[in-house]
């Protein structure tokens, strides 16, 4: 399965957003979208799943072009994990990932066989089986983003969007978020792609990266292409030295000092 | 679990409301005498009660509170649909016009000296009116911002009230004694005719609005993760509108303007059931008509043989009770 994006432009009222954005995302594979703030990120991965409309532009999924689907057939192809947010209202937690399958739901029929073994294997998966009954307003961050990543796994798509997962979580939650994100990746052969602001978390969960700079692809490739210390420097206005530590392997971003002028 | 045994007992409540208020009144009528004469009309039982308890019970009492019943579910599920749908716990039909346009409508029939019957469906278009007024001046593009509907609704029932207002100002006495009763509201006029008037589209709208329990819940999440998940929220989002819209407009044209029953029942409920809408939206129901008889029992009895108008009682009774709960449980609403 393949997600094919191809010249995507966006406006806000007049101002540009997205600039002939292109991109592509196959099953088990991690996109890592990274930029500075204001850069499009979010606005692209709402372009991807037509909660705004892109001026032109095209989405394929395998050979299907999506512009025509119903909001229930892209909530079948794409699962979305929004950033950390809360909800107030005390639903259980299976309540909220019974929430995934309402794309499969017709109005007069109830929950079949199917969905609540989907519910179940999405707990399951996420290790929030233990959370079923607890109230969604009482659980923590962690907990939390584990739920909505089981609701988006409820949906059962083949393509997962995630909006900076790891916001505002510890440094513990950040890494077990990542961690549980790839691996589905590769036992659910999902194709994901996946916001995050941190460059030395995208260098270590993506498999490739993709940098925007105002509204436009400034580099996309590997991580080691795109995390060249002139890239990040022209983009995010910072210097940076990029470490490759020789004992994990693990890639990461140094900032020196931010450039002037 | 939990949620379905409150549900068989608000049922319950609700059938023994019946029945005990049914009973109560300047007249007492024992409560084996009320089940009689209810009975006598299915199956053939020997008259043993005066001639006068039979048309009490058949012709004054019940059809006055089986529209207490009518129009409390219907007052109280169009509120908590709407402040679901719009995620506002000051959303409820009122606050959009409804009210508002029904009394303008009911007092302009009045005053023209147009028939009676005229007014509940003037009064009934009106608040339609109202309502789609406002959400067209809320609506931007193809979206309705929640708080700019709020808004316009809050100034078109400004509006509204001040037309009704200059309508009051100019009218005879007798006419504005008339026009009080829609702006005080009340359930003093039941007959079976209004029972049989706003009973289809207040019974099918309360069923209409169950069947979007799930949108209902979803939307209730956020409106971005709603769309996610598979929602049109926009769609969803006016359906909801026009049922809870079509839903409260009947009740105002049959009882005019009761107050808070949109707003405190659903809020109570939501602390007792929980925020899940396919138990919330028929706990609203049951409960709302089981508080609307029973403070229109009172408002009947109070100052027997006057009455007071409900909307009074409603506020005084419900208002307390809600802040009490309110000030205990402040969290648990989710708003």
């Amino acid at each position: 399965m393949k997600l094919k994006v191809s010249h995507l432009n966006f406006s806000y009222d007049d101002v540009e957003a997205l600039e002939d954005v292109s991109l592509d995302v196959e099953s088990t594979q991690i996109l890592g979208i990274i930029g500075p703030n204001g850069s499009g990120k979010t606005t692209l991965l709402k372009c991807i799943n037509r909660k705004l409309r892109p001026r032109y532009g095209t989405i394929l999924i395998d050979t299907k072009n999506i512009s025509n689907f119903s909001r229930k057939e892209i909530a079948r192809n794409i699962g979305v994990v929004p950033q950390v947010s809360s909800i107030s209202f005390s639903f259980l937690v299976s309540d909220i990932v019974s929430m995934g399958r309402y794309a499969y739901l017709s109005r007069f029929g109830r929950e079949t066989e199917k969905d609540l073994s989907a519910v179940k294997s999405s707990l399951e998966l996420t290790g929030t089986a233990h959370l079923s009954n607890r109230f969604i307003n009482e659980i923590s961050g962690g907990e939390y983003q584990r739920v909505i990543i089981a609701r988006a796994l409820a949906q059962e798509s083949k393509i997962l969007l995630l909006d900076e997962p790891t916001l505002h979580l510890d440094i513990n939650h950040q890494i077990e978020i990542l961690e549980l994100v790839r691996s589905l990746a590769r036992k659910r052969n999902l194709a994901v792609i996946m916001v995050l602001h941190d460059l030395n978390l995208s260098a270590r969960f993506a498999d490739r990266l993709l940098l925007l700079n105002k509204g436009r692809v400034y580099k996309a490739g590997s991580v080691e292409e795109v995390l060249q210390p002139e890239n990040i420097e022209k983009v995010f206005r910072i210097k940076v030295k990029i470490i490759r530590d020789t004992e994990t392997n693990i890639l990461s971003v140094l900032p020196v000092s931010v450039m002037k002028g | 679990m939990k949620q379905k045994i409150i549900l068989s007992v608000l049922c319950t409540v609700l059938f023994l409301t019946l029945l005990s208020t049914l009973t109560i009144g300047p007249v007492h009528i024992p409560i084996k005498t009320v089940a009689k004469i209810l009975l006598s009309k299915i199956y053939n039982i020997q008259a043993t009660w005066p001639e006068n308890f039979q048309s009490i019970i058949l012709f004054v009492r019940f059809p006055r509170i089986l529209l207490g019943i009518l129009v409390g579910c219907a007052l109280s599920v169009s509120g908590c649909a709407m402040q679901g749908m719009f995620r506002n716990p000051m959303a409820d039909s009122y606050v959009c016009g409804i009210a508002s346009g029904g009394a303008f409508g009911a007092s302009l029939v009045i005053i023209s000296g147009m028939g009676r019957g005229l007014i509940m469906p003037v009064a009934f278009g009106f608040s339609l009116l109202a309502i789609f007024i406002v959400y067209y001046l809320a609506k931007t593009g193809r979206k309705v911002p929640v708080e700019t509907l709020l808004l316009s609704g809050i100034a078109i029932s400004l509006f509204f009230s001040a037309l009704t207002s200059f309508i009051h100002y100019i009218s005879e006495e007798w006419q504005w004694r008339e026009m009080i009763f829609w702006i005080m509201g009340g359930l003093w006029k039941s007959d079976w005719n209004r029972v049989a008037s706003s009973s289809p589209i207040i019974i099918l709208g309360t069923l209409g609005l169950m069947f979007f329990s799930r949108e209902l819940n979803i939307l209730l999440i956020g409106e971005e993760q709603a769309q996610d998940l598979g929602v049109e929220v926009e769609k969803t989002r006016k359906i909801i509108l026009v049922l809870s819209a079509l839903v409260a407009s009947s009740a105002v044209a049959v009882s005019g303007i009761i107050g808070f029953v949109g707003l405190i029942i659903p809020h109570t409920m939501r602390l007792i059931i929980g925020p899940d809408h396919r138990f919330l939206l028929p706990a609203s129901c049951l409960a709302g008509g089981i508080f609307l008889v029973w403070v229109d029992t009172i408002s009947r009895t109070l100052i027997s043989p006057s009455e007071l108008p409900v909307g009074i009682i409603t506020a005084l009774f419900g208002v307390p009770f809600f802040l009490f709960l309110l000030r205990r449980r402040k969290k648990i609403i989710g708003f």
